[in-house]
């Protein structure tokens, strides 16, 4: 089965043109054997001005591969020159701790779509854990597009981060307007801390007559305290036809929590139905919403 | 009208500036590397800074649908201090390949010191290894010597004069940059350079060949409509519209497009990766209603604003 860095280099070759590929070929044979830390900085650096920032192009096959080299590596909207700086940082990483100190060292001074490389790449580095302080640290980043290339698509987080870190990541999103779907391990990390801090967000909302994301329900369904279930009941009666009724009901449905199945009686008929005939899920709510 | 402000510090400036630039058809700023009205004493709080100028800085812009790029330097202030400075070379090339950056700048003289000049030659020398321009800051004292010495030197080391700006010019340097082939930048700053009545007349004396203008504001008494606002003065005096258009806009545009980092396109037709990561519009303005786009040419405040307002002093 390919490397990860094998199926990059393949999607890069396919896709670039002759200077852009060969300037690549020749960074990574450089980079692949003994060289110095200015090389390695010169070189990511220089990605977008050598070979563009066009998107990567990736068939079907090529997702199933990402996800066959590596579970859970989902490179789709990745760009060309994320793509190569990531080529680039495998191929050097052959140097251990030196490696480490440099990137450590890139990593500092990194620019917008650098710090976007380097996120996304967290699950292919070696030793991932060690980038832990990081990952945690860029979701503080204000910078959306920064936020979502940890969060997003990703499976380090829910690999890596504790109980904490998990949660406000989860919760920030929300606030910097980042979908909760394209999260992974979403219902897997579900617990009843993330449940009470998306209700009282919910309450907080609702208080200042702001919008409240339909998605946070699906956080509160499987940990619902009494205070969760008040927000869920009044969700669940909004509009029918409304995403937040139709997630808090799915919500209530999928809840191992009695208390939650009994608030269904407050959905709608058809909404009911639709959970029972399995047409109502969160991926249905997805396309509905336009997600 | 469209605007670029080819140098201005937006680092310092706040976010009613950047509203008001964007409501006045600025679409896209650079902002060169320069000292913060205090010197910096480790490279560390360097690292933060430039880190700020390719990062927070270029997001933040874009939250206002301003296009941000920088240029990446040691400046001729901080240059003094030799610890420093060497540091500080040691990370310009980390920086200097990031995206938008347009060039090595600003660089140059202040007091026209044996360590300014040293550290002055080996960024040119990095310009040349990295194919890069250069923006020059001339310096306030002793200014004309400063400015030909500046030049001499950037030929001494084999710059092509059209990769290379010479800032903050006047009625007295600006004839000799032209003549030896170099972009001649004025800034419009009240009381210590250019003011708008004076540029106005430089157009009318010199022309419109490679000659731009921009507002270094800053952490200082300065004008972030500087470049809309000495446009329209120019339109009330009569100078041609096309010709407002080069001094304001296309001539920054054709100067710093050399970089491969400055494309038009970028503001006008964003690629799409651009807009996920960088031109997000308004969408993530916390807690405000997104501003409905009216476009570059919308209800710019310059418009409304009576001729007296619009004079740089």
């Amino acid at each position: 089965m390919p490397t990860p860095l094998a199926l990059l280099t393949g999607w890069l070759d396919r896709q670039l043109d002759g200077p852009a590929a060969e300037w690549l070929r020749g960074r990574l044979a450089h980079l692949a054997g003994a060289h110095g830390d200015r090389d390695l900085y010169v070189a990511v650096g220089l990605v977008p001005r050598k070979l563009g920032k066009a998107d990567l192009a990736l068939t079907g096959d090529d997702l199933g591969a990402a996800h066959a080299a590596r579970k859970g590596w989902d490179p789709t909207g990745w760009s060309v020159d994320q793509a190569a700086r990531l080529a680039l940082l495998l191929t050097a990483s052959h140097r251990g701790e030196a490696f480490f100190e440099a990137f450590h060292q890139l990593w500092r001074t990194a620019d917008v779509g650098e710090q976007i490389s380097f996120y996304r790449g967290l699950p292919l580095l070696p030793e991932p854990a060690r980038h832990l302080w990081r990952a945690t640290d860029g979701c503080r980043t204000n910078i959306k597009a920064v936020f979502e290339s940890i969060a997003h698509r990703n499976p380090y987080p829910a690999e890596h981060f504790d109980e904490v870190a998990w949660n406000q990541m989860c919760l920030k999103a929300l606030f910097v307007g980042a979908p909760l779907h394209p999260i992974q391990g979403l219902d897997a990390r579900h617990n009843g801390p993330l449940a009470r801090m998306m209700t009282d967000y919910a309450f907080e909302r609702w208080a200042a007559s702001r919008p409240v994301s339909w998605e946070l329900w699906r956080c509160v369904g499987p940990h619902p305290d009494d205070r969760c279930l008040i927000a869920l009941e009044r969700a669940i009666q909004q509009h029918e036809d409304s995403l937040t009724a139709g997630a808090a009901a799915l919500a209530c449905a999928t809840s191992h929590a009695p208390a939650a199945t009994a608030l269904l009686a407050h959905a709608s008929n058809d909404t009911r139905k639709a959970i029972e005939a399995g047409t109502l899920t969160w991926a249905a709510l997805c396309a509905r919403a336009g997600a | 009208m469209m605007f670029i402000d080819p140098h201005i510090h937006m680092n310092a400036r706040t976010t009613d500036d950047y509203e008001a630039m964007a409501a006045a058809g600025v679409v896209a700023v650079i902002e060169p590397a320069f000292w913060l009205g205090q010197p910096r004493t480790s490279v560390d709080t360097y690292i933060d800074y430039l880190s700020t100028l390719v990062g927070w800085e270029r997001f933040r812009a874009s939250q206002f649908g301003i296009r941000h790029y920088c240029t990446i330097g040691l400046n001729s202030k901080e240059a003094n201090n030799e610890a420093l400075a060497e540091a500080v070379m040691e990370i310009l090339p980390r920086f200097a390949t990031k995206e938008g950056v347009v060039a090595i700048g600003e660089i140059g003289y202040d007091e026209q010191t044996a360590l300014e000049d040293k550290y002055f030659r080996a960024q040119l020398e990095l310009a040349r290894e990295l194919e890069m321009m250069v923006m020059i800051h001339t310096p306030h004292r002793d200014k004309t010597k400063g400015t030909r010495r500046s030049m001499d030197v950037c030929l001494e080391h084999g710059l092509d004069p059209r990769m290379v700006v010479i800032d903050h010019n006047n009625e007295e340097t600006v004839k000799e940059t032209l003549d030896r082939g170099f972009w001649a930048a004025f800034t419009l700053y009240p009381q210590t350079k250019m003011g708008s009545e004076r540029m106005v007349d430089v157009v009318r004396r010199f022309g419109t060949e490679r000659i731009f203008i921009d507002s270094s504001a800053d952490w200082g008494k300065s004008d972030p409509l500087a470049v809309p606002k000495t446009g329209r003065l120019m339109l009330a005096r009569g100078i041609p519209a096309a010709d407002v258009h080069k001094v304001c806009y296309g001539n920054a545009l054709a100067c710093y497009g050399q970089s491969g980092q400055f494309d038009e396109k970028d503001w006008l037709a964003p690629a799409p990766i651009d807009q996920r990561v960088l031109y997000e519009g308004n969408s993530v303005l916390r807690g405000q209603a997104p501003r409905v786009d009216e476009g570059p040419a919308g209800d710019s405040p310059v418009e409304a604003m009576r001729e007296e307002d619009l004079l740089i002093v």
